[in-house]
């Protein structure tokens, strides 16, 4: 069943309509429904257009958390072959708010992970909606040895609102194992390439996201903190949080003026929930390119250029 | 010191004296327990309570003077662009950041101090709760980053003294970016083989301890500190149920394997001269330098 967000009402009306008139005309054939439909259609793919062109920051959050947007287990299904997920952290337990592993993407060899926020509700507890524990950022540290080890390119989607705050995870060193998969990133001397294909939450998401390349689809977006967390803060009232989406610039374009990523993927009109399949192989296909750009690189080459893009990040290009 | 003068004299004197005394603000009251402390003692204590030991914050300038054998040179942290995202909630970002200058006479949060601890040549970064809760923006990442190019020139350990309530919202995603910003500065001290001490006091929280916060050789935690990673009251509004007691204090990171030790102010300097003596290799060149003759 398609989900509408609160911006998407009149488009939520007219395809109800359209609906109807479907059903209409399954029960009494006699019934010529093509014209209105035909009408209806066009006029849904122009408010769609118009809406999608000028999505604000707060309308983009919606989108980017939509729940039948692809999450990393639809591109897994539809990139990667002989895919082969490698569990738990060797110290504690395996967190499934990070599922990691290697696979060949488009049949290229790669080490693969990503948050999964789940599309159900028994997938979303068992995923804890995405935000990892200690264990999974440590899982994370692991697979990406591994992959420096036997020279395997790594590739990371990044789709969560944040690690995760708790008891345990701080018992555990959230903190360390989240600064531990940050340099880790910086420390692999193999290709890597992050693409924020959803929600990139603070440190949750850094933690995967300090790549030699930087994607991020066009709906989504990468922030110091939520815009609630941010409002709550700042505001003192999570209500602000269209204002703090404002204020905080979330967007794929922002985060691309200020020099933070690197190149924005399009998405099909309506978002990426609209035509799945259009997007993930977009990614497929971007991904490989940016390997490839990077291929030519020493593994101190690639180390070099990873940390010089980060302390580069913020000294040009910002008045 | 008597006793006399720390405990009791405040507590007499305060029952004589009207709330008026002019010299009413010379005392200072514990944060913890309400005990008065005559403010030149208080500066003698390390701003540690006499009566029940709680580590009040430290300005900048006391920080230095108790780690520092006596004198030390200040480094200048690099020009930032400011106010990146041109930000404003009920307040512009850039006034807010003025009124922090203005109150603290500070450009920001982090300074750099070169000096001697236990004479051995240190780089020391502070961070001050007092500008904008420590936050890390451009500014303070680029001068932990300062702070780490400077132990490099000069071949000597690098000390972070960390306080922050985590990033510094305003300036967004450029704040976030100082995680991995300063994790490059302390990975090449690392490439270098320099010591990387850092010294959690209170509080310490978010992109702070997620990144240079907890990547030392050696955790130093003030007794008392919090610690962690998400504050209380998040962790509190996430689950709805009571925080253990303790949680998230430096004793209860102790426990958890998260730091090395904790040690009381009055033992800090020591201590981290007695380390850096120990982790400096003294068939190096840096440890002739750093060991003075005779040793």
């Amino acid at each position: 069943m398609q989900v509408y967000l609160e911006f998407e009402k009149p488009i939520a009306e007219m395809e109800g309509k359209i609906a109807e008139l479907r059903a209409i005309s399954k029960d009494d054939p006699e019934v010529n429904i093509l014209n209105e439909v035909t009408r209806l259609e066009e006029k849904v793919a122009t408010q769609l257009e118009k809406t999608y062109k000028s999505l604000n920051p707060w309308q983009k959050t919606l989108v980017a958390r939509h729940p039948s947007r692809p999450h990393f287990v639809d591109y897994i299904d539809h990139l990667v072959d002989d895919f082969t997920p490698l569990s738990g952290d060797r110290l504690y337990s395996d967190d499934q708010a990070i599922i990691a592993g290697l696979g060949r993407w488009q049949g290229r060899r790669v080490a693969i992970m990503g948050h999964e926020k789940g599309a159900n509700t028994q997938a979303r507890l068992k995923h804890n909606f995405g935000m990892a524990r200690p264990e999974g950022y440590r899982k994370a540290i692991r697979v990406m040895e591994l992959a420096e080890r036997f020279n395997i390119p790594l590739v990371t989607l990044v789709d969560t609102s944040g690690a995760y705050p708790g008891i345990g995870a701080e018992e555990r060193g959230q903190s360390e194992a989240i600064a531990r998969c940050t340099e880790k990133c910086l420390q692999i001397g193999v290709p890597f390439v992050s693409v924020i294909v959803g929600e990139g939450g603070s440190g949750g998401a850094l933690a995967l996201a300090t790549a030699n390349r930087i994607l991020m689809l066009e709906h989504s977006i990468y922030s110091v903190a939520s815009p609630e967390a941010c409002a709550s803060i700042l505001w003192r009232s999570r209500e602000k949080a269209k204002e703090a989406a404002e204020a905080l610039k979330v967007t794929a374009e922002s985060l691309s003026d200020l020099g933070v990523i690197d190149r924005i993927l399009k998405e099909p009109v309506g978002g990426a929930h609209r035509e799945r399949n259009l997007v993930i192989d977009q990614v497929g296909d971007a991904v490989i390119e940016e390997l490839d750009s990077l291929s030519h690189l020493s593994a101190d080459e690639l180390r070099r250029d990873r940390r010089q893009k980060f302390l580069d990040m913020g000294r040009q290009g910002i008045t | 010191m008597n006793w006399i003068k720390n405990f009791v004299r405040p507590k007499f004197e305060s029952v004589f004296r009207g709330k008026d005394d002019t010299e009413e603000n010379l005392w200072i009251n514990c944060t913890e327990c309400g005990e008065m402390i005559f403010h030149r003692d208080m500066d003698d204590l390390g701003k540690v309570c006499p009566g029940c030991d709680h580590h009040m914050r430290l300005s900048t300038k006391e920080r230095f003077e108790l780690l520092f054998d006596s004198s030390y040179d200040l480094v200048d942290s690099p020009e930032v662009p400011v106010d990146p995202l041109k930000f404003k909630d009920q307040k512009r970002y850039i006034d807010r950041l003025k009124d922090a200058r203005n109150k603290t006479g500070m450009r920001d949060a982090v300074s750099i101090g070169v000096g001697d601890i236990s004479g051995v040549e240190t780089v020391v970064v502070v961070q001050d709760f007092a500008f904008m809760g420590g936050s890390l923006g451009m500014a303070a990442g680029e001068a932990v980053i300062r702070g780490g190019e400077t132990a490099l020139e000069k071949n000597c350990p690098f000390i972070v003294v960390a306080a922050a309530g985590g990033a510094r919202m305003q300036e967004g995603i450029m704040s976030l970016m100082q995680m991995p910003r300063t994790t490059v500065i302390i990975q090449e001290l690392r490439d270098r083989g320099l010591p990387y001490i850092v010294i959690l006091t209170d509080p310490t929280t978010g992109g702070v301890t997620a990144s240079y916060g907890m990547l030392g050789d050696v955790h130093i935690a003030e007794p008392g500190a919090l610690i962690g990673f998400a504050g209380p009251r998040v962790i509190q509004d996430t689950i709805n149920e009571k925080l253990p007691e303790g949680f998230q204090r430096a004793e209860y990171l102790l426990e958890h394997g998260m730091v090395d030790m904790v040690v009381h102010r009055h033992k800090l300097a020591e201590t981290l001269g007695r380390l850096l003596r120990l982790l400096i290799d003294p068939q190096s060149s840096q440890a002739k330098q750093a060991v003075p003759a005779g040793e």
